[in-house]
């Protein structure tokens, strides 16, 4: 009977099992590192020494490698949390809860490194650490969601109604995400506008899209193997406590 | 239509045979104008000037600090698991207590805001924007407040929490809300922020009890 039910389950939620993906992602952890650590390699090697300096800006122009790629990331993150939440509230799907805890505190790194290093670029070239502008205002927003979806989370103790939960919220914080994409249109103060993604291809030249592409991928990376090792972290917490529990029944 | 008035019945029964509630919320609305002058000296030009910004701030903290009291005591009795077995969708019950809660909490800070406007210097014509901002815009803040109270409500100590998840949301009605008083970029201008926040409170009046409901019954479980 078990054979049976098995086949009809389809690939994905074979894969998905948490057993399962615990298996078959546990080989991908070490080449993603090995591919992470050539593309930080080669994308800094390209932003510090293979790329010209800005006509304008001069040398500070290379802090752009590490801040849009943060700053994509900030908003990365939150679409993959959000993603799991419409796998929690849908399917029920455990891995989704996982998948859900997991990101929420690397999106709050991401988005507090993306801050960072707008602040840090921002007073040699505009002459202030902090504006008041869309984009700066709307990203800050991100991160005070990205801060109470945390705090939301370690006020739970049942993780599994804390995801049903929490993965309503993240759907509800997700209008901030296009506020953020279109803030540069709409209220164009200080930040410039998109430069890489337009309909009409990028306004950067080569030289420079180059490096940041490779950034760009290194972080992406970074993103996933830590997304990877922070579910099994999360996985294997979740057995542990379960163990726990069952130990403690045994005893009463 | 029946059972939503008898659940809107039943929250302002409590509320007013309870007592005490309402008045607080409004004594902690009309203290915050009585501190800032302090704390900024009772310069009347500048009062006036922050008066718009003063008012939304302490409406803000003030529907922040009732919160709690939209979900909480039915939680813990047991009410709530009793009104989902109502025949009537258990949003639409939810849309009756948020919208009590909007009687209990806003009506009377907006009752409250002519002393408000007297202790920031405000003119008769300011005030007059103030209460319409304020009307237009507190169904908002109680329809975001609504869905915080139901992220938070199965937490023990989830008292904290639901600001600080609604009040990085509630920020455009912030913005929109003091928009509409201050008249500082022209008549134009504080039109269209009136209309921005009407749009705001209807969408979120429309979407938030069906979001709370979800969160309520999800948190229940």
């Amino acid at each position: 009977m078990s054979i049976d039910t098995k086949s009809r389950q389809g690939w994905f939620s074979r894969i998905a099992h948490p057993g399962q993906f615990m298996a078959w992602t546990q080989p991908l952890l070490w080449p993603l590192v090995g591919i992470t650590a050539v593309l930080f390699v080669v994308g800094l090697y390209y932003a510090f020494f293979n790329s010209p300096e800005d006509y304008q800006m001069g040398e500070t122009v290379r802090i752009m490698y590490v801040h849009v790629p943060n700053a994509w990331l900030s908003q990365f993150v939150y679409v993959i949390m959000a993603v799991s939440a419409l796998g929690t509230l849908v399917w029920r799907h455990p891995l989704a809860d996982v998948s859900m805890k997991a990101a929420a505190p690397l999106g709050a790194v991401f988005t507090a490194l993306a801050l960072y290093t707008g602040a840090l670029w921002g007073r040699p070239t505009w002459g202030t650490f902090w504006e008041w502008d869309g984009r700066m205002t709307s990203t800050l927003v991100l991160l005070l969601i990205y801060l109470g979806i945390i705090a939301l989370w370690r006020a739970f103790d049942d993780q599994l109604r804390a995801a049903r939960v929490i993965a309503v919220f993240t759907l509800v914080g997700a209008v901030n995400i296009p506020i953020i994409k279109f803030s540069v249109d709409w209220w164009s103060t200080l930040h410039q506008p998109a430069s890489v993604f337009r309909p009409d291809g990028p306004t950067i030249p080569p030289s420079i899209l180059i490096p940041l592409f490779l950034m760009f991928f290194a972080f992406t990376f970074l993103f996933l193997v830590l997304h990877l090792k922070a579910m099994h972290t999360e996985i294997r917490r979740r057995k542990a406590m379960g163990l726990e529990r069952r130990a403690a029944g045994a005893l009463a | 239509m029946n059972a939503f008035g008898a659940v809107l019945a039943r929250e302002l029964k409590l509320a007013a045979r309870s007592g005490g509630d309402v008045l607080t919320l409004v004594l902690f609305f009309v203290m915050i104008g009585v501190i800032v002058p302090f704390a900024m000296g009772p310069d009347k030009a500048m009062l006036s000037r922050l008066a718009p910004a003063i008012v939304w701030i302490a409406a803000f903290l003030s529907m922040l600090l009732g919160l709690d009291r939209m979900f909480r005591a039915d939680h813990e009795d047991g009410t709530l698991v009793l009104l989902r077995q109502a025949d009537l969708p258990f949003s639409a019950i939810v849309g009756a207590k948020v919208a009590a809660h909007w009687l209990l909490t806003a009506l009377p800070l907006i009752i409250a805001s002519p002393l408000l406007a007297i202790m920031l210097a405000m003119d008769m014509p300011t005030l007059g924007r103030a209460v319409v901002s304020l009307l237009v815009g507190t169904p908002a803040l109680v329809a975001l407040g609504a869905i915080g109270a139901a992220v938070t409500v199965s937490i023990r100590r989830g008292g904290l929490i639901a600001p600080v998840l609604i009040l990085p949301m509630a920020i455009p009605i912030l913005i929109f809300g003091v928009g509409t008083i201050s008249t500082g970029a022209g008549p134009d201008q504080s039109d269209a922020a009136l209309l921005f926040l009407a749009a705001i409170s209807l969408m979120t009046a429309a979407l938030a009890p069906f979001v709370a409901a979800l969160a309520i019954k999800w948190g229940e479980d």
